[in-house]
């Protein structure tokens, strides 16, 4: 695969960076930029917020490079500053009532929408606007500690281990998160899609 | 011993992330093989999957990039590392 050259690409870029070549940056982050705004975006829920949030976060990442150790992969530790970002933001402007709901949600148990038939992917539906914003509305409904987990799994394609090493949490909690997470998302958004996509448009997945 | 439905719900992302035992795997998909209910959960769940890592869910504003950047270049203003040690500590 192409992901050790890439890596060494990075480790010469990094060292570069550090040596003095700083502009070598703007083409060290490129390949993140859109992931970490979808991940500010998914936390933060508005777009100024996320756009500051990622922003800050790449400078943060910018500054902070000599501290960056190789042994991590890039990605990672990017993602680990825009978590810690997107979530100081949230402390700033979260209010006690998000804060003992996310509480509660910890132990509750989910359970799945019951539809009888769904063999099919909307695969065109991300063209449809509406579509998009009940993805966007689904996920950054769902209390904090599903996001995140939630997005670092199944958006960022982290393994459930490093998701886990990322927010701090054992891997038992997180694969109990990002399941809880999964059903959630599933019980709303199941009916909610059957109920936008004309079937007529739906395309078989495989 | 025979799955019931909401035993086979708590073993769905087990399923999607191809982590079962094998022993409750076979159980999960014999029981997919007959219930109608179960197996729409599972490829409902694994379509809403699909769409949300999409990269058209979370689209990138117009002139992000070029914002982005153009903070970048104002940092890197007479910028040097260790010169900065006194800076932001980052928390990673
Ligand atoms: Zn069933």
């Amino acid at each position: 695969m192409n992901a050790s050259i890439e890596n060494r690409n990075e480790a010469q870029m990094i060292a570069s960076i550090l040596a003095g070549n700083t502009h070598e940056f703007h083409t060290l982050i490129q390949p993140y930029e859109r992931s970490v705004y979808s991940m500010a975006l998914s936390m933060l829920q508005n777009e100024a917020d996320a756009e500051d949030a990622a922003q800050e976060a790449f400078l943060k990442a910018f500054r902070n490079l000599d501290k960056f150790r190789g042994e991590a992969k890039f990605s990672t530790w990017l993602i680990s500053i825009t978590l810690n970002e997107a979530r100081s933001r949230l402390r700033h402007k979260k209010t006690a009532k998000t804060d003992s709901l996310d509480e509660l949600t910890e132990g509750g148990h989910v359970s799945p929408a019951l539809l009888r038939d769904w063999r099919e992917i909307p695969s065109e539906a991300l063209e449809r606007q509406e579509v998009r914003l009940l993805l966007q509305d689904a996920i950054t409904d769902l209390p904090v500690i599903y996001r995140e987990v939630f997005v670092l799994r199944d958006m960022e394609y982290l393994s459930v281990n490093q998701s886990a090493e990322a927010l701090g949490i054992s891997v038992a909690a997180a694969k109990v998160r990002l399941h809880r997470a999964r059903l959630m998302l599933q019980k709303r958004l199941a009916p909610e899609l059957k109920r936008v996509m004309p079937k007529r448009r739906w395309l078989p997945w495989f | 011993m025979v799955l019931e439905c909401k035993h086979v719900w708590e073993h769905i992302s087990g399923y999607l992330d191809g982590n079962l035992d094998a022993a409750v795997l076979e159980e999960v998909q014999k029981h997919l093989e007959h219930c109608e209910i179960c197996s729409a959960i599972l490829d409902s769940t694994r379509n809403i999957l699909i769409l949300t890592a999409d990269e058209r869910v979370f689209e990138l504003p117009l002139g992000f990039s070029e914002r982005l950047h153009a903070r970048l270049e104002a940092e890197m203003q007479g910028f040097s590392y260790g010169a900065a040690a006194a800076g932001d500590e980052g928390d990673t």
